[in-house]
């Protein structure tokens, strides 16, 4: 069945090297960015730490992470792209939009009476639409708390009491962000979710993807699901990152470079000194935009980072797996961060790529910042050291959403580096941004009418989330700038899209 | 604009009568159909007059299934990159596919998110379903979300085929999971060669678009395996067609 439904992938190696041209204007590269293409017979692994053999597997045939992880899921010692394969699901996540769905499908094809294939592998997260009066939003939370009742679900974040987050201990708020603080996101697993953002875990070296209701339904039922091995293009990310960038820009770069389309059914793996470098929640920016290129999922490798920040999440032991030195790739793309400028997409595509600079003039309504991309704390951090460096108030309406309650309580206590002591939410009070909101998806993708923050006027927002398509936050004939939240937070105090350097230097 | 489906026989032919679920009227139309391929066993109803015939609810009945069909009607011509914001947007997303009145509701907002530069909008306000039985888009159709709400609309809109340049996975795949519609590949810009409300036949068999408005005819890229699946209803009901999993 599913087997065939994907269209078959020509296989060929390319090697890009966009280190240098490509920076100086991205706008530009796209019409001829397959000038630069070199096309090789194999491609070389790059540069990385020595591992033990035992890490990598003593394997006759070479893989890529994603293929490792599949194969192991599928108890083969081997997979190839293009094999349609079962796998075994580590963890099923949720949440309140698709959860609904995805439990009536259960119940119709697997019957009334039916048990999940594992109540400790199932993670239930409401987190899109929760502070509403939308009476059928807040039913569809019902129906997630009366399926994890009857079936016994062991993780689900459940919230009850709407008019005050805080009182609800379980709660957590957006999926991606909780399953990473929750301990669900571990090295050389499987993690399915009801979500095109499931592949933010990708960052912690799991094969991580999402999938539709149907889907979902059988997974639950069977604890497995037929997929399709991806080809992997790899993007290898070196130099020294600038104190005005974030993964945002890396990722924004790269979406501009290979498009929206570029890695459709493609796995997407992200490796290099930047990259070894960046924290886990920037690792996750870097991984949750993959489905922005149509990746099938993003992956880095594991490292001391990945297995400090699990330290204390998670007691099930994890076995983290590595990309074989002679591993075979689709093409490799290859960026010198150092010379990278802070960039935005324009209205309306995420691969609609320009450096902020250009925009300078584009007049802007609204900052938001917030979502699985931007609201996460490092997000908050980003945006506060901005506005105390420059000292003045923002100029336009900027709205603050942390992902989860573990944020919103880090925005309001962790002391700002330089500040002085003050936390972020000093800081955003002192700059005139609203007062952070409740954690959850927020205005991200619009929703309910009654969504704060939801774009009900056709304006102009710059937003650190992840998608700007037409009526993505609200309003159909809005206008989205996605960037970083250095851009954001200087673009809220100017009025205008602002390239962070004239605030940070 | 009716659905029509004649192939021809390869274990057995039947007659039975159908009618579009896009048709306004509720004109039925005799025809044939076979399947070339398969064990004959159970078959997703393809009934009568109704015209809201729900894909993925339609009861299993013992009749042998159609491999191949065409598909007659207007076309809704959109562009490139058209994101599942687009064709439902999130404020929608509380109606549950799987409850069939939501089902419903979800069709009557099909492709609501589409700019006001779309003039003509697919589903006319009021109305729950379309009078355009076949989207034509341009590449990377279905990107965004996961949202199975997204072929879910389109199919109980009453729409049955997509035919677009290429496709983003997820809703790809969830088209042929739910049988809600078939995701047609064209060889050409299709978008660039149709108009809304030209009358086109898209004949699965024969992997051709016929555009009757202008005269011309395109290849379309054959859906292979993922045909019968849709057909079936889904792969639920695949899987239990073909003994994958038990009949229920």
């Amino acid at each position: 069945m599913a087997s065939s439904l994907v269209p078959s992938t020509s296989f060929f190696h390319t090697k890009k090297d966009l280190s240098l041209s490509a920076f100086s204007s991205p706008s530009s590269q796209r019409c001829h960015k397959h000038a630069s293409k070199r096309i090789t017979c194999s491609v070389a692994a790059p540069q990385q730490t020595q591992r033990q053999p035992s890490s990598t597997g003593s394997v006759k045939t070479a893989m890529t992470m994603t293929e490792k992880i599949m194969a192991k899921a599928s108890e083969k010692g081997h997979v190839t792209p293009g094999d349609n394969i079962w796998v075994d699901v580590d963890v099923l996540m949720t949440h309140d939009v698709c959860g609904p769905g995805s439990i009536g499908i259960f119940k119709k094809e697997f019957g009334q009476d039916a048990k999940v294939w594992d109540r400790e592998k199932v993670v239930i997260i409401p987190d899109h639409y929760i502070f509403t009066s939308d009476e059928r939003a807040n039913r569809n939370v019902d129906i997630l708390r009366d399926f994890c009742h009857e079936q016994d679900i062991k993780y689900f974040y459940d919230i009850k009491d709407l008019s005050n987050f805080k009182v609800n201990p379980d709660y957590k708020g957006v999926c991606h962000i909780a399953l990473a603080q929750e301990g669900h996101c571990r090295p050389g697993e499987v993690l399915l979710g009801t979500d095109s953002h499931t592949c933010t875990a990708g960052a912690f070296g799991q094969f991580a993807t999402g999938i539709g209701n149907t889907d979902a339904g059988f997974v639950l039922g069977a604890g497995k699901l037929l997929l399709k091995v991806p080809p992997t293009l790899r993007f290898v990310m070196d130099g020294e990152m600038p104190n005005y960038l974030l993964a945002k820009d890396l990722i924004l770069q790269i979406i501009g470079e290979i498009s929206v389309a570029g890695a459709t059914y493609k796995s997407m793996e992200f490796v290099g000194s930047t990259v070894e470098s960046l924290n886990m929640e920037e690792r996750m920016t870097l991984c949750n935009m993959v489905v922005e290129a149509g990746g099938k999922n993003g992956v880095i490798p594991p490292d001391s980072i990945t297995y400090k920040y699990l330290e204390g999440k998670t007691s099930v032991p994890y076995e983290p797996v590595y990309s074989d030195q002679q591993a075979r790739f689709l093409s490799e793309y290859r960026f010198d961060v150092s010379k990278l400028e802070p960039l935005v997409a324009k209205p309306h595509s995420p691969d609609n790529r320009a450096l902020a600079r250009e925009c300078k003039d584009v007049k802007i309504n609204r900052v938001y910042i917030g979502s699985c991309t931007g609201g996460k704390t490092e997000d908050f951090m980003a945006a506060a050291k901005v506005f105390l460096a420059s000292g003045k108030k923002v100029k336009v309406p900027t709205f603050l959403v942390p992902a989860t309650q573990k944020v919103w309580m880090d925005v309001y206590s962790l002391p700002v580096p330089g500040s002085g002591g003050k936390t972020c939410s000093q800081i955003f009070e002192e700059a005139g941004c609203d007062t952070p909101a409740s954690p959850s998806c927020g205005a991200c993708l619009g929703g309910p009418k009654d969504t704060y923050a939801r774009m009900n006027e056709p304006q102009v927002c710059v937003s650190t989330t992840n998608r700007n398509f037409p009526g993505r936050m609200g309003h159909r004939e809005g206008e989205i700038y996605l960037a970083s939240p250095y851009t954001a937070a200087a673009s809220a105090l100017t009025g205008y899209v602002t390239d962070p350097r004239e605030f940070l230097q | 604009m009716a659905f029509s489906s004649s192939i021809t026989t390869i274990p057995q032919t039947l007659n039975f009568t159908s009618s579009n679920k896009l048709s306004l009227s509720s004109s039925t139309t005799s025809f044939h159909l076979s399947f070339p391929s398969f064990q004959s066993n159970s078959f997703k109803t393809i009934t009568t007059t109704s015209p809201h015939i729900t894909r993925a609810h339609a009861p299993p009945s013992p009749v042998t299934t159609t491999a191949a069909s065409s598909f007659h009607g207007l076309c809704y011509v959109v562009g490139d990159n058209i994101d599942t914001d687009q064709i439902i947007p999130a404020e929608h997303l509380t109606l549950v596919p799987s409850n069939p009145d939501e089902y419903q509701k979800l069709g009557s907002f099909a492709l609501i998110g589409l700019p006001d530069s779309y003039s003509v909008r697919f589903v006319e306000s009021g109305e729950t379903k379309t009078k355009y039985s076949i989207i034509i888009g341009g590449a990377n159709f279905g990107c965004g979300s996961s949202r199975e709400h997204a072929p879910v609309a389109l199919g109980a809109s009453g729409a049955a085929a997509v035919v677009a340049e290429s496709y983003a996975r997820i809703f790809f795949r969830n088209s042929v999971a739910t049988g809600e519609v078939y995701p047609l590949e064209s060889e050409t810009r299709l978008c660039e060669e149709c108009r809304t409300g030209d009358v086109v036949t898209v004949e699965l068999e024969e992997n051709r678009l016929i555009n009757h408005t202008t005269g011309k005819e395109y290849q379309l890229k054959p859906i292979g395996d993922a045909g019968p699946v849709i057909e079936a209803g889904g792969i639920f009901a695949y899987a239990r067609k073909t003994g994958m999993i038990p009949t229920r």
